[in-house]
């Protein structure tokens, strides 16, 4: 039952512009708030990693209490409150300083992934006709093969692993689904009035597109943006489990010490409980962030 | 409809076209080959020049295509060279993928289960505690790597409390007789109640696991849906009318909230398939994935395309049989 | 109880006190049995052990895999074998043999009364038949991803292309036949010994068209035979392989020649995951497992498992390419590169139980090994004052290593590689990682000697100087790219008249003489370390003896359950 004071509700939103009311709404929402501040936290850690961190993550300054045949690793100690991994390096500051790689990692596949697919769109939704269906094949094509292995048949092509290929492994699977998000608002606008309105007083196609149609197509691209962030720091970690992760682990990433930890997993869990941890925490927070955002933008949800 | 599925068939056959060039030729860009991993590490420079020879691989990549397509038009999609060399790729597809479908399923019809009651128990409890409780915790599966809670599964169940088996489709004791591949149908086909007991069991963790996946899509779209259509026209008809709220509830609210949840299960076959991947590899399955992953490893080329070329057909063949399920629910879709 | 030695570390000639272990194991388990028989039964059973991957097939000729072997090994057996727990040549299918004093004509006596599983008769027709159908190999079947082990040590075949040390086979009467070499080698009869030159019964070969091996498409079609139809005279026979289960399963032979099979069955299951492979031990669904991490072998212990340390039989190096790099030309700087590298904290931090620093390119346990070879122990300050006589006090080199892959030798490539590096780095030298998939890119290059230093190693595949340091040195455009250096050549001929040298005593001078240099004078390499690999059984296996050539054999093996 609709009460009367959704109603209100309802018809004082009508006065309000999308994003201000969108606004309005995440501030209330107790999701996006948590997920709001395990991202500002996570992004804070990032900045001041290289501050926080009390040692070079790099170096094996513990390696003499590291013994392969007795299973030993460093425990924890003074200057070290986390312990070694098993090479002897902090991992404390490994931690911190993954932080940092992690971000990388998950803005450049998203950024990557959104311009490709941003490039598709625009192709086929302002274009239509052949090259959209061109295109939308294309797209076809990607998306049929599952995720994942999209993505190890792009790692796998690179002779060498580094950090790169996994970020343009996760980035590419994401270009597909940008793709068909941005067509599908974009036609969408291309017989709505303001377009036509826009058209008809003789503005370029592609002041059109540009200026009219992209700005709408904003809210989703936000949204699906904020989720991929998440996606693909689990999807690098993934990556890493198979072993298609960086090879050269001297720059820690969260994925890659998770992927690394595997084999010494049952002996000594918290090399891997720490990074997975951190993995977790980080992609709930975008994952709330961009849920909460979905159900803001929502003109549906608009009550 | 009969126009429909025939152009979405067409769709289907210019997709495997497309996608097995795509494959033949990136398969062939990847460092190393299947030579190297044919010879092994012992291998002097002559004789990997010899084999090459012998597998014509020094010929140009569209020479090589062709010959690909000529046998495989006579079904023969070449053989193994690292998963399980020597055999038929399309043969070793076969026998693995009833492992990866069994789970799979399993998977989707858990998260199925739970995901649309709790969907429509929270979209009714709209911004409670209860709504809030159950959308976070949907979304810690999506966020926790699905080899990272199979493991927790695993560790918790079967190695601390070591009430479900580590890892495999079935103990090696049982004597079960295969007729489909599909261990607990084979069980329950020949009688053989233990072997399909002893395989059900084998996929309880690893279904759970790969259940999070699909389970916090199901959810989050019954939920919507189901916020949809409590404000259609029909349903406030159906309630002025004083229909019971029990029968509001089954017969108009969930059937129609149901279809956007239809066509999300579509769309999660390749999610499921590429969740398989890592929950095979954890829980060692011998699946598709547990082969995609040794045949990446040990470039196994045959096998590759055969099975990334499968998965791609059941992705766009599930997603048609969903279109046409859509279609029969929903008839206005059937002009479109 | 029937834990292997202790492996301490410098100790020489171990094998003597394995063998004794050995021994004592097998007689403590026959009481342990004959104990248990007299409460009533305690034989039989079915054993379940964790394999680390699917057999590639099973007709061991045209096999070079381990997991291979591990199956057939129980199933054929050749003219030799070797006693168990050592990597000494023993009578099997011969019972003896003798030689002409030119090392070219081999006559064994066989065994009589053995048949193959399939019933055909086990006698000198069928051990020719067994020579003249690998001598006789044609097309694919000659292809070294085929029949590597017979190219390796036979060379070529019967259609003359490449000249074969394999020459003729006369069976004189059902029990005796002599095998025609073209020249003397060191490698016989041991060789006959590897699972490759097993023999396999004629008749099922013919009927399963064993030879039928054609290249296809990318890849190899395989015969029947080698797919379901391996017929030796061995202890156990094929019963079946589930592909789908990732099962292999073998009967014991009622009715073979020797003390028969404890097991009723013995089953493989495939575990490519070495942590599954453990929690699988730990729920009991396995009862052993070959290749444990060695960050678990405490605890496997711990929890009452038989840990077994097999003898290291393998070694693994700093390669040194030096076609790329003229630097890496002058001995001083490899010299360098040795004094650099600290061996000790490589094999405490990152090898496995057991390991131990080594000081030449196989281990002492194999013929040839000299006392007195020049040693390299750590020295930064020595390999600064090297590289700068030499005039490269800032070297820069490029270091492969490889990735997607553990060898027995090398458990942990990133681990070695960064220690390695880390060390070099210490003496000035700049170091460029290069990381490769082992088979996406990492044996081609360094195999086309494409690298300055690379990581890489072997496992001896049986107890002669040849199967090591001939393999490494005997050509000289390999990896190393001797042939860049005067003295490449050299070192290949002086490795080809060791190996043809008949008598014994002789042979071992020559080989400890070319110790010495290659450690001295020529410094191809750096041998880094020997690491043994390890096996564990659960405490109700008994009577497992580990072999260092990992080719432990299942029939004297019992489980009490």
């Amino acid at each position: 039952m609709v009460t009367k004071t959704q109603r209100i509700d309802a018809l004082s939103d009508s006065g309000v512009s999308l994003t201000a009311s969108a606004w309005r709404r995440l501030k209330r929402s107790p999701v996006f708030l948590v997920g709001a501040s395990i991202i500002g936290l996570f992004v804070l850690v990032a900045v001041t990693a290289p501050l926080l961190a009390p040692h070079d993550p790099a170096l094996r300054l513990l390696e003499d209490q590291v013994s392969r045949a007795d299973n030993v690793i460093p425990p924890p100690q003074d200057g070290y409150p986390l312990g070694g991994d098993q090479y002897g390096r902090d991992l404390f500051s490994r931690l911190l300083l993954g932080s940092q790689q992690t971000l990388l990692v998950a803005v450049l596949a998203t950024v990557i992934g959104l311009g490709g697919g941003l490039l598709l769109g625009i192709l086929a939704g302002a274009f239509g006709g052949w090259v959209d269906s061109v295109v939308m094949r294309a797209v076809d094509v990607m998306l049929s093969v599952p995720s994942l292995l999209l993505a190890v048949s792009i790692g796998a092509l690179f002779a060498s692993q580094t950090q790169f290929t996994v970020i343009l492994a996760v980035a590419i699977v994401q270009v597909p689904i940008f793709a068909r998000l941005l067509r599908g608002t974009m036609l969408a606008q291309r017989s709505s009035d303001h377009v036509l309105a826009a058209r008809a007083l003789g503005i370029k196609e592609g002041a059109i597109v540009f200026r009219h149609m992209l700005p709408n197509a904003l809210g989703p691209v936000i949204v699906q943006s904020t989720l991929v962030l998440a996606v693909a720091i689990i999807d690098a970690a993934a990556l890493s489990f198979l072993g298609l992760g960086a090879a050269d682990d001297s720059i820690p990433e969260w994925g890659q010490m998770l992927g690394g930890a595997q084999n010494i997993i049952d002996s000594h869990p918290q090399l891997a409980f720490w990074p997975a941890g951190c993995i977790i925490v980080v992609a709930l927070g975008f994952t709330l962030v961009g849920e909460s955002l979905r159900d803001a933008l929502d003109p549906k949800r608009r009550r | 409809m009969l126009r429909f599925t025939v152009r979405r068939l067409a769709q289907l056959v210019l997709v495997v076209v497309v996608l097995s060039m795509l494959l033949f030729g990136w398969l062939r860009l990847l460092p190393g080959g299947p030579v190297s991993a044919l010879l092994g590490d012992r291998a002097t420079p002559e004789a990997r020049a010899q084999l090459e020879a012998q597998l014509g691989m020094d010929q140009p990549l569209i020479v090589q295509y062709w010959k690909f397509l000529e046998r495989a038009v006579s079904g023969d999609f070449g053989t193994s060279t690292g998963v399980q060399r020597g055999t038929p790729a399309l043969e070793v597809f076969l026998t693995r993928f009833p492992a990866t479908l069994e789970l799979s399923i399993l998977a989707l019809l858990l998260a199925v289960a739970v995901g649309v009651p709790l969907g429509y128990l929270a979209a009714r409890r709209r911004g409670t505690w209860l709504d809030n409780l159950t959308i976070t915790s949907s979304l810690v599966g999506v966020a926790v790597p699905v080899f990272f809670s199979a493991f927790l599964l695993k560790y918790v169940f079967a190695i601390e409390l070591g009430v479900l088996p580590v890892s495999g489709r079935q103990d090696t004791g049982i004597d079960a007789t295969r007729v489909t591949g599909f261990y607990i149908l084979d069980g329950l086909l020949t009688r053989e109640f233990d072997a399909a007991w002893n395989a059900l069991v084998h996929l309880v963790l690893p279904a759970i696991a790969l259940a999070t996946i699909p389970f916090a899509v199901i959810f989050r779209i019954t939920r919507a849906a189901v916020l949809d259509v409590v404000d259609e026209d029909y349903v406030r008809t159906a309630r002025a009318k004083g229909l019971s709220a029990m029968v509001v509830r089954t017969r108009h609210v969930l059937h129609n909230a149901m279809l956007p949840v239809v066509t999300t299960i579509g769309l999660q076959t390749g999610a499921l398939l590429a969740g398989a991947v890592l929950t095979e590899r954890v829980f060692n399955i011998s699946g598709i994935g547990q082969a995609v992953a040794i045949g990446f490893q040990r470039k196994d080329f045959p096998v590759l395309q055969v099975v990334i070329l499968a998965a791609a057909m059941v992705y766009v063949l599930v997603n048609l049989l969903v279109d046409l399920t859509y279609a029969l629910i929903d008839p206005r879709l059937r002009t479109r | 109880m029937s834990r292997a030695p202790s492996t301490g570390r410098g100790a020489r000639r171990r094998f003597v006190t394995a063998g004794l272990a050995a021994a004592l194991t097998v007689s403590l388990a026959a009481c342990a049995e004959s104990e248990r028989d007299a409460a009533g039964g305690g034989e039989g059973g079915t054993l379940t052990f964790g394999a680390a991957g699917a057999p590639n097939l099973f007709d061991p000729f045209y096999a070079s895999d381990g997991e291979t072997f591990r199956v057939t090994r129980q199933i054929m057996e050749g003219l030799v074998g070797f006693k168990p727990g050592t990597a000494d040549v023993e009578p099997e299918l011969a019972t003896e043999w003798t030689h002409s004093p030119d090392g070219t004509d081999w006559t064994f006596t066989l065994r009589e009364g053995v048949k193959f599983h399939d019933g055909t008769d086990f006698n000198a027709a069928a051990v020719c038949a067994n020579f003249e159908r690998w001598y006789h190999q044609t097309g694919a079947g000659q292809n070294q991803a085929l029949s590597y082990y017979w190219i390796e040590n036979f060379g070529g075949f019967a259609d003359g292309q490449q000249p074969s040390l394999y020459e003729s086979c006369e069976a004189s009467n059902p029990t005796t036949v002599t095998v025609h070499l073209t020249r003397a080698t060191s490698k016989f009869p041991d060789l006959l010994g590897l699972p490759s030159f097993s023999m396999q019964s004629p008749t099922a070969m013919e009927t399963y068209r064993a030879n039928d091996v054609r290249a296809q498409g990318d890849s190899f079609v395989y015969p029947e035979y080698a797919k379901s139809h391996p017929t030796g005279t061995g202890p156990f026979t094929f019963t079946g392989y589930d592909q789908g289960n990732g099962t292999i399963t073998l009967s014991r032979n009622e009715d073979y020649w020797g003390e028969k099979a404890k097991l009723d069955e013995l089953i493989f299951r495939i575990i490519p995951d070495e942590t599954v492979r453990k929690q699988e031990l730990q729920a009991g669904s396995i009862d052993g497992y070959d290749f444990p991490n060695a960050a678990d072998l405490q605890s496997l212990r711990d929890a009452g498992n038989n840990v077994m340390v097999r003898d290291p039989f393998n070694i693994m190096y700093l390669g040194i390419t030096q076609k790329n790099n003229p630097a890496l030309q002058d001995l001083r700087v490899r010299q360098a590169l040795a004094y650099a590298v600290d061996r000790e904290t490589l094999v405490q931090a990152a090898l496995p139980d057991g390991a131990e620093v080594a000081t030449q390119f196989y281990p002492d346990t194999v013929d040839g090994y000299a006392e007195d070879v020049q040693e390299y122990p750590h020295d930064p300050e020595r390999a600064r004052q090297l590289l700068a006589e030499a005039g490269h006090p800032d070297l820069t080199v490029n270091f492969y290593w490889p990735t997607e892959v553990t060898r027995p030798y090398m458990p942990d490539p990133q681990g070695i590689y960064n220690s390695l590096a880390e060390d070099l780095r210490a003496v000035g030298i700049t170091v460029n990682p290069v990381s490769k998939p082992w088979n996406g890119g990492y044996i081609d290059d360094v195999d086309n000697a494409r690298a300055d230093l690379f990581l890489l190693g072997w496992t001896g595949d049986y107890n002669t100087p040849d199967n090591f340091i001939g393999t490494f040195f005997g050509t000289t455009t390999n990896r190393f790219h001797t042939a860049s250096s005067p003295w490449g050549e050299d070192l290949a001929a002086q490795l080809r008249a060791a190996d043809s040298e008949p008598d014994e005593n002789r042979r071992d001078a020559m080989y400890q003489d070319i110790n010495r240099r290659l450690l001295s004078e020529y410094l191809p390499a750096v041998p880094l370390s020997h690491s043994p690999p390890a096996i564990v059984v659960s405490p109700e296996v008994e009577g497992l003896v580990p072999s260092p050539l990992t080719a432990e054999e299942f029939a004297s093996v019992s489980i009490s359950r």
